[in-house]
């Protein structure tokens, strides 16, 4: 018989206004094999690990219920504590009456009569719990970091100086993100690609980093320490170590009609192509689909004028598989469509644009070489208007995003400072629902807009821009005027809401990594663990874990690359000892658990066994690796004859804690 | 498929284009519209004010008339739509209201809003599905570019008719891809076309209509539908006559094959 000690905790008032701990305590003191059952304030505290330990001391007590937050919050802490005072880590329970009562119950009867029921379901699990012994698993001192914006950049050159190797992955031809699009930076106003240039120089010339430029993840596998990454190396038809980015082929190729991407669709660029002066790989890459030699096999001129021989219009996809120890997505944003906000007659008229497209209309690289030019004429706009939250902050969120956007405030007010400033004979308005510009300098900046540059900016939103004798005639309201407003603007620019890149979605699926309803990834704690996903060995990095601006961004990056290095600094890590094991003798070899197991954990064998008269049979039956197996329990719910068990939750465990509940 | 069907006065009158070809096109889709036995007008305009109790009773009674016949009731003018949806969710939702309609009614059996009210458009979209309805074109009109215009009573408003989003809406431009034609997005189509101010500010319903036209014009449309006959007869007769402006089911039936023969 086990002796059990209940440790029940107030959490201030969390638990304690909506639970009455006594009455839990006293009640799970009446238990089978409980010894000693308390409440107290805080047993998170020093104080109450302290009373633990002292009772295990004491009593010798062979188990522990703690009846506290959710195991995802302290169970490490109360096993540790636990630990300490002699008892083996894993025969302490917890009981979650915080998430799963407190915080979800009104009326304190019905939330005490939960708790109570789900503390004696914990001291029911307690009476099979066995102690287990952790094994370990050594770690692959190399990491990936998947996106190469100034989040895997920064990233890449945090690990990369501590002296680890990192790659990094990108799906694009060139480094760089979204950051090599925008033309000067809040709220310094310094260049964009003068700060950002740089730093994608030294992680190309940093001899820890490895750039896989043009490349996808096609497949993770393992687990924390030991990934095994499959990685598509996608055909750019230019030998990216032959070419020296001279460009000539990009001037000579016939095919001139190909939308350019850098600068958004607002100018054209050719089939083979750099994608800017700046790119790193500088190294050019063949559109596969404008290309007219890889579609019809005619044509060939590129080839022809590479001097080094670095075009190869039979290079194919490929797949390349390495290890890692970690793994940092840094996937970054993409503005939304403007398909559903046509309101803003973005589909019928050049002169309305987004935010981005703005960026490449005022930059010096861009496509009017960084006059401000209206995008169906060409003539200089003398009446501009922006919107903002062109998406965020919609209700229900059916056509638009429910959250702020974050960025486009400062933006906003950078673009209209800029406008007013290079040409003083424009009118520039703002409509804005709230201007939110906390963070360093930034509401000084906004300030600046309004009283030194003169933007007008009205509270209110634009409901309709028809386009009328090549004007844009806005009617919007001003809200704190009381009065509509009708404005004939020369051109429109919509600060549309950021969304998480495309390849997030798939990209968590096979990282197992949780995101929200946004698709942005899930932090390990929004507060205490904001660069860790709540999958072990897997870290966040900028905007695919929120929107961000730069700075922020720079700084989550960094701390990403700190948890990195700290993974990567330990030979070998502690596993799980919670894992699946298979009972040999009821084991009949039917592979069911091996088609559920998502980690490939498990193998067969032909296993000898003794038969009936001395006789022996082979029989095959299921292995469990413990250093790949992540304590899922898909195979113990698959196995028909109940030989798969999970350790520390097996089948006889949860059976006792439904009857607790139940009776 | 079977509908309780309510044309109203207009479409009996001044409208008949948008009853006949409407009709003649749901009989060829194999959708039984019926019309309600003696309906009356629907009130022609929703009342703001809360307490006019008056002006809501007959479109009360096409909605209790429908309920009886167990069928849900379908609406082809805009204007009628308007009024008996959002007078059906009064019954749904206000309580005195709905006291108050059914002392008044004195039905056989009170109603309480359970009929659904659907409009025409919403049948096709969501009952026979445009990619159904593509496959039964037999004239596509291809190579025509057609605006579609919507007006202000249509969707709006938008928590009530729940049908489109009134600020960016699809189903007309849908309706048009599935027969063939090309729709032309425009900023003015779903802005008012001026028709309630014709008798009391004709200069104004002339310069709304004409803004309509042009507008859709230079976005590249060369002729437009709608589906109110108010906004019909506005932009045809204040509208400078820029563009041809013809009812949504005329083209509908055109497409169908069945234009022809029809009366």
């Amino acid at each position: 018989m086990q002796k059990i000690g209940v440790f029940v905790c107030w959490c201030g008032s969390n638990i304690a206004a909506t639970v009455d701990v006594q009455a839990v305590s006293d009640a799970l003191a009446r238990e089978p094999g409980v010894v000693f059952s308390t409440n107290y304030q805080y047993m998170c505290s020093q104080a109450g690990q302290d009373m633990i330990q002292e009772k295990i001391r004491e009593l010798g007590l062979t188990g522990v219920v703690v009846c506290s937050c959710s195991p995802r919050m302290h169970e490490a802490t109360f096993r540790k504590a636990c630990e300490k005072a002699g008892l083996n880590p894993y025969m302490v329970e917890i009981a979650n009456i915080r998430e799963q009562c407190s915080w979800i119950h009104k009326d304190k009867l019905s939330g005490t009569e939960k708790a109570v029921l789900l503390g004696k379901a914990a001291v029911a699990k307690v009476h099979l719990n066995t102690p287990l012994t952790a094994g370990e698993s050594p770690v692959t001192k190399r990491a990936l970091v998947i996106g190469g914006g100034i989040a895997g950049i920064q990233t890449a050159l945090d690990i990369a100086e501590a002296g680890f190797p990192v790659d990094i992955v990108e799906k694009k031809p060139t480094i760089g993100g979204k950051m090599t699009q925008i033309d000067k930076t809040f709220p310094t106003l310094d260049c964009a690609a003068c700060i950002l240039t740089p730093k994608m120089v030294d992680a190309a010339q940093n001899e820890n980093i490895n750039i896989l430029s043009y490349s996808e993840v096609e497949a993770v596998k393992g687990f924390v320490g030991n990934f095994t990454v499959t990685i598509r190396r996608k055909a750019r038809f230019v030998d990216e170590t032959k070419c020296t980015g001279c460009g000539l082929c990009t001037e000579k190729c016939p095919q001139k009609k190909v939308p350019n991407e850098f600068n958004l669709g607002l100018d054209t660029r050719r089939a083979i192509y750099i994608p800017f002066a700046q790119a790193v790989p500088k190294a050019a890459a063949i559109d596969p689909n404008y290309c007219t030699m890889l579609k019809t096999g005619k044509c060939g001129v590129c080839s022809k004028v590479c001097t080094v021989g670095a075009i190869d219009y039979q290079q194919k996809d490929e797949l390349l598989e390495r290890e890692y120890g970690a793994i940092v997505a840094a996937t970054g944003f993409e503005p939304i469509s403007m398909d559903k906000f046509d309101e803003f007659a973005y589909s019928q008229s050049p002169d309305v644009v987004t935010s981005l497209e703005f960026e490449r209309l005022m930059n010096a690289a861009g496509p009017t070489g960084g006059t401000l030019l209206r995008p169906s004429d060409g003539t200089h706009p003398h009446t501009l208007v922006f919107v903002q939250c062109v998406g965020s902050r919609c209700d229900g969120g059916e056509k638009g995003k429910p959250y702020c956007s974050k960025i486009c405030c400062m933006y906003t007010a950078k673009h209209a400072m800029l406008t007013r400033e290079k040409y003083p004979d424009t009118e520039v308005y703002v409509f804005y629902i709230d201007v939110r510009t906390p963070g360093k300098n930034f509401d000084e900046f906004y300030r600046r807009a309004v009283e030194e540059y003169g933007v007008h900016y009205v509270k209110g939103m634009v409901g309709k821009v028809v386009p009328e004798n090549g004007k844009l005639k806005v009617q919007a309201s001003d809200l704190l005027g009381g009065q509509q407003l009708h404005i004939d603007a020369d051109m429109v620019v919509l600060a549309a809401a950021v969304e998480p890149d495309k390849s997030a979605r798939p990209l968590a699926t096979m990282l197992t990594a949780s995101m929200d309803t946004n698709d942005f990834f899930t932090e390990a704690h929004p507060k205490l663990r904001p660069v860790e996903s709540p999958t072990a060995g897997v870290f966040l990095s900028g905007a695919c874990q929120g929107p961000k601006d730069i700075p922020e961004t720079v700084a989550q990056a960094g701390a990403a690359a700190a948890k990195v290095i700290g993974l990567l600094s330990k030979d070998r890590l502690t596993c799980n000892p919670c894992v699946a094991r298979s009972d040999e003798l009821m084991c009949n070899g039917c592979s069911a658990c091996e088609k559920v197991c998502p980690y490939g954990a498990i193998t067969y064998i032909d296993k000898e066994f003794r038969g009936p008269n001395r006789t022996t049979l082979l029989r095959r039956v299921a292995q469990v690796n413990p250093a790949v197996c992540q304590g899922c329990g898909a195979c113990t719910v698959a196995c028909p004859s109940g030989a798969m068990d999970l350790q520390g939750f097996s089948n006889a465990q949860i059976m006792a804690e439904v009857d607790a509940i139940c009776k | 498929m079977t509908y309780s069907y309510f044309p109203g006065c207009t479409l009996k009158t001044k409208g008949r284009d948008l009853d006949i070809w409407g009709r003649a096109a749901m009989e060829a889709l194999g959708v039984e519209l019926r019309e309600l036995p003696q309906w009356q007008c629907c009130g022609a305009v929703y009342p703001q004010a809360k307490d006019e109790i008056a002006v809501r009773l007959s479109a009360v009674r096409a909605l209790a008339s429908a309920g009886e016949l167990g069928t849900d009731l379908v609406t082809l003018c805009s204007a009628c739509h308007h009024v008996i949806k959002r007078v059906n969710r009064d019954m749904r939702t206000d309580e005195t209201i709905r006291s108050r309609a059914n002392t008044y009614l004195q039905l056989e059996t009170p109603y309480a809003g359970e009929t659904k009210v659907l409009h025409y458009l919403e049948v096709l979209r969501d009952q026979v599905g445009f990619d159904q309805l593509q496959k039964r074109v037999v004239k596509p009109l291809t190579g025509r570019k057609i605006g579609a215009y919507y007006g202000c009573l249509l969707l709006r408003p938008s928590g009530e008719m729940e049908f489109d989003d009134p600020e960016n809406p699809s189903i007309l431009e849908d309706f048009l891809r599935a027969i063939g034609a090309e729709p032309v997005v425009y900023a003015m189509r779903n802005e008012c076309c001026g028709g309630y101010t014709t008798l009391e500010n004709k200069p104004y319903a002339v310069k709304q209509a004409g803004r309509v036209l042009e507008n859709a014009a230079s976005c590249g449309a060369e002729e437009l539908i709608t589906a109110c006959p108010l906004c019909l007869y506005n932009l045809q007769v204040n509208g400078g006559g820029k563009l041809p402006v013809r009812y949504f089911t005329e083209l509908l039936a055109e497409a169908l094959g069945v234009k022809e023969g029809a009366v």
